[in-house]
């Protein structure tokens, strides 16, 4: 019996191109391109009077200059809304180059073309743009008073405002035997992934055929946008990812400018144009996330048991929305975690402001949310004086309650359903793993050694494995080799390695014989995205269909050659066997052979195939009615709705006494993503997702200045971790799988994520006996909290 | 306006190289699009990821930092000059597989040099000073556990191929 993958820690396929340098990511492509470089707004709000490029004109190897006149037909109009929403009601998006007003730092206002990037940079810098300055409105509470406006047909600068509700929450709150407010902020950070965007486009003028190739997190999607943008046939536009040097949500806010601008100058020189962005490039015109603040009335009984929650925040969506509201519906929905709220009502405003643009960066909103329940839950238990896990207890859907509605509308348009999860044992697990009931003893041992430690905790639910679809695509060549496709990105995630497990469980062949495309529109053509968690079950779920479509087709072919029923027969090890009597077999390299009735023989084992080759029925056709040729199958699996995934995490925190430094000790980790397919790669996940947690929570932060300069907009200012900043993690895994798909599996990318700040504030606030309510949060402002509480005493 | 050119000689990865750059082009640029030896990666250009480091006679540097005509005489090595002789993955870069201690891959050149200089004057670290060594290079997919695993599983690795 072929030995079985799905569950297995097998390494990936993916690496050995990576670590050895054979990798190919965008800017290893293309030497022979022509490079591009973009004058950007140095001002955060301004009118453009002027483009002055006469100086440019002289550079030796510019080829070509192009600003928003130049841009011919729909390439001139607004990028698209992507998302829209009723309650998106001033939805506004940027031209690909600035028409007439900047809106943020960064925005592209011309595009230059040279032999080199060095050259097309000295270019760049002798454009000169004269402006009219505008006032900028920078932070959320600038934006919520409006004394300026972003768009001056926006008023308030509200894009859109938003209300879900359970039922009355306010009279449920005023009803319940206890109310707490609480006000809750967190700041911005960003994907921020190693490697930053990239476009190379290539035109043939002969084909009349465009192929790009993008560092992005939807192929399709760009394909699309492109041909619609740019005036061409769909089918004359192909779009291939490369290597992708981390994604993290910014990738898949599609088409960039630049991936408009690239393919649009490639076609006019008739020579390819590649365009990479560089670091601070990246900084100020890709986009942010998590910037919100949140106010909160909680109505709650003698138990610390909910009656009642309202919750209305603030979302700062920077100069744009071309992603719309996913950012902050999620957190308006996912905020609720494996809680039950009472009756639940949430409001929220979208608003514009003077910075980049806000889309999803890995926990797409729930960090917020999570933040807000989870300091909802400690203030209560530190009002009733429970412990905190007790009142997260209390408050808990109970399994037997699966699948749970609670009662609002997703990001996804689909009823908020939990299909299955098990939180109190998840609890008992995380209690277990971190030792949480010893912590007493162990703070006791610290305090009499002169260190101040702390323990915290933070629970979530996070929907994953979105629709509407994904498909797979799956072929036998005649040597056996197993081809796979699917429309959907890859960013790092071992993709390859994963869907070439299930593939090799489904089919019956070796796992080294499947080979995984993903993202080249060339193999597959519809597709949606990489995003909220959703490639394994997703994909996963498509190319295990796929496989066994295609199972059942090698077994029918195979029962007619060897003359055998195919209920007697099975696949293994990439053979098609009777069963009980494995010398009766047909290699699946033959059957895919068998599968193409030839005409023409181009090789001995096409030979078999042809008409003299063997007795065939003379009355029936080479090909049976509803069959096609090859062994080959297309499969596409659509979810009625998401599948969701939960996770617990605790964190032991020690601050300096005298430096206010907080120190993460242990990071502790329970996790239930359904049925796991390679928990290497699972807990590979889980790191990252931790690791960016942490960051969020002490370090990272966009410091804008009050006229919308980015103050940190380098790796010297912002602070991602390095090793030093990331503690050990520890997992322990509960499964219990998904009801919905057909392995059972919900998605696991973001997951390390989302719990961290608000994990990581319980911790601080145990240590310090302060409140924490915003993230991240500094040595400094520790410190400033400290000795506020000491003025106050 | 146009680049003056400079001669400048210097090996990489054991191959010597007589090129004629322009006096601003970064080591990096050179290595990537006129040597085509693309391993080698640019996260930051300005020194703080450590994608870009590359071993200059030996020693760890950021090519995004270094004008590469003033590495006349030189012996430079990217991840590249890393692999084992038959090509494939040699010590470094099987303990970064073996582990699980990479994901997009983007970072992972700057570790394996990093982590090969590290390994010849301290072959058998801690899980500590693992850490410690893989302190300047910026990760943004791993958390980091699994690289500090592949340390010292390289250390072992680079320990059996000794004669």
């Amino acid at each position: 019996m072929t030995t079985k993958l799905f569950g297995e820690r097998v390494p990936r396929v993916e690496d050995a191109r990576l670590v050895t340098g054979n990798g190919r990511f965008l800017d290893d492509l293309g030497h022979d391109a022509l490079e591009a470089a973009f004058v950007r707004s140095p001002h955060a709000h301004a009118r453009i009077l002027d483009i002055d490029v006469s100086d440019a004109l002289d550079v030796d190897g510019l080829v070509a200059i192009y600003t928003y006149e130049d841009l011919d037909g729909r390439a001139g109009e607004h990028l698209p809304l992507l998302i829209p929403h009723p309650t998106l009601t001033h939805g506004r998006t940027q031209h690909a180059l600035a028409a007439e007003e900047v809106n943020h730092v960064g925005e592209a206002i011309a595009m230059v073309v040279a032999t080199s990037r060095y050259v097309a940079e000295d270019a760049a810098a002798r454009i000169r743009v004269e402006y009219d300055f505008l006032p900028a409105v920078i932070g959320v509470e600038a934006a919520r008073e409006a004394a300026d406006l972003v768009h001056e047909d926006v008023p308030g600068n509200v894009a859109a405002h938003m209300v879900q509700q359970t039922g009355d929450a306010d009279a449920a709150i005023d009803a319940a035997a206890h109310v707490l407010e609480l006000d809750l902020e967190i700041e911005r950070s960003a994907s921020m992934p190693l490697e930053g965007k990239g476009v190379l486009a290539r035109w043939d003028a002969d084909d009349e055929s465009l192929l790009v190739h993008t560092s992005t997190q939807t192929s399709t999607s760009v394909r699309q946008a492109i041909a619609a943008k740019l005036g061409l046939p769909v089918d004359r536009v192909e779009v291939v990812t490369p290597d992708v040097g981390g994604g993290f949500g910014v990738k898949i806010v599609h088409p960039w400018p630049e991936e408009l601008l690239v393919p649009w100058a490639a076609i006019r020189l008739g020579r390819p144009v590649k365009w990479t962005e560089d670091r601070r490039e990246h900084f100020v015109s890709s986009a942010h996330e998590r910037g919100q603040l949140h106010h909160v009335r909680v109505g709650y009984d003698d138990d610390g048991v909910l009656a009642g929650l309202s919750v209305r925040f603030w979302h700062d969506n920077g100069a744009y929305i071309p992603y719309g509201l996913i950012v902050p519906i999620i957190t308006s929905t996912q905020l609720l975690g494996p809680y039950k709220p009472g009756v639940y009502r949430v409001e929220f405003d979208s608003l514009y402001t003077n910075t980049v643009i806000v889309t999803p960066y890995r926990g797409a909103g729930r960090p917020q949310g999570c933040f807000v329940m989870e300091r909802v839950m400690d203030a209560i238990a530190a009002e009733r004086g429970l412990d905190r896990t007790v009142v997260r207890r209390r408050n808990f859907i109970a399994p037997d309650e699966m699948p749970y509605d609670q009662g609002l509308v997703f990001q996804d348009g689909r009823p908020l359903v939990y299909d299955s999860g098990d939180f109190p044992a998840s609890l008992d697990k995380l209690k277990e793993l971190v030792g949480w009931d010893d912590f007493t003893a162990y703070r006791d041992r610290a305090r009499a050694q002169g260190r101040t430690v702390g323990i915290g905790l933070a629970c979530y639910v996070e929907g994953t494995g979105v629709g509407p679809y994904e498909g797979g695509h799956l072929r036998v060549e005649t040597d056996g080799t197993v081809v796979v496709s699917t429309g959907l990105t890859s960013q790092g995630q071992g993709h390859q390695t994963m869907l070439a497990q299930i593939v090799a469980d489904e089919l019956g062949v070796p796992f080294e014989r499947v080979r995984v495309t993903t993202g080249d529109t060339r193999r597959f053509k519809y597709a949606v995205g990489t995003f909220a968690s959703r490639t394994a079950v997703m994909s996963g779920s498509a190319v295990a269909l796929t496989a066994r479509r295609v199972r059942e087709k090698a077994l029918a072919i195979a029962a007619q050659a060897l003359e055998v029923d195919a209920t007697d027969l099975e696949v293994v090890d990439g053979h098609v066997q009777v069963k009980g009597s494995p010398s009766s077999q047909i290699d699946l390299g033959a059957v895919a052979v068998l599968s193409n009735p030839l005409r023409y023989a181009f090789d001995e084992a096409a030979a078999r195939a042809t008409q003299f080759a063997a007795p065939a029925d003379p009355d029936r056709p080479p090909i049976e009615a509803g069959e096609r040729p090859g062994l080959e199958g297309t499969e596409y699996y659509s979810p009625p709705r998401s599948t969701f995934a939960n996770g617990m995490h605790a964190v032991v925190v020690e601050t300096d006494a005298d430096t206010a430094e907080i120190k993460v000790l242990r990071y502790c980790v329970v996790h239930d993503c359904g049925t796991l397919i390679n928990p290497m790669i699972v807990e590979g996940q889980i790191h990252g997702g931790v690791a960016q947690g942490v960051g969020g929570a002490l370090y990272e932060r966009m410091e804008y200045a009050p006229d919308g300069q980015l103050l940190n907009a380098s790796f010297m200012d912002f602070l991602m971790p390095y090793a030093t900043e990331v503690p050990e993690i520890e997992i322990d895994h509960l499964v219990t799988p998904s009801p919905l798909n057909p392995l059972g599996v919900k998605g696991a990318g973001e997951a390390g994520v989302i719990p961290g700040a608000a994990a990581i504030a319980s911790a601080i606030e145990d240590a310090e006996g302060i409140t924490i309510t915003r993230m991240p949060i500094s040595p400094s402002e520790l410190f400033e909290l400290r000795r506020a509480r000491k003025d106050s005493a | 306006m146009s680049d003056v050119l400079v001669e400048v000689s210097f090996s990489v990865n054991g191959a010597p190289y007589d090129l004629e750059v322009p006096a601003r082009r970064l080591l990096s640029d050179v290595l990537r699009h006129d040597l085509l030896l693309t391993g080698t990666h640019v996260g930051c250009e300005h020194g703080v990821c450590g994608a870009c480091t590359v071993l200059l006679d030996g020693a760890p540097v950021r090519a995004c930092l270094i004008f590469a005509v003033s590495l006349d005489g030189s012996a430079i090595t990217t991840t590249e000059g890393c692999r084992a002789p038959d090509g494939g993955m040699g010590p470094v870069q099987r303990a970064f597989h073996e582990c699980h201690a990479l994901q997009c891959g983007f970072c992972t050149p700057g570790f394996v040099t990093t982590v090969t200089d590290y390994l010849r004057h301290h072959p058998a670290p801690s899980r500590e000073e693992a850490r410690e060594a893989i302190a300047g290079n910026l990760c943004r997919c791993t958390g980091y556990q699994n690289i500090v695993a592949a340390v010292q599983r390289a250390a072992e690795l680079v320990e059996g191929e000794r004669p």
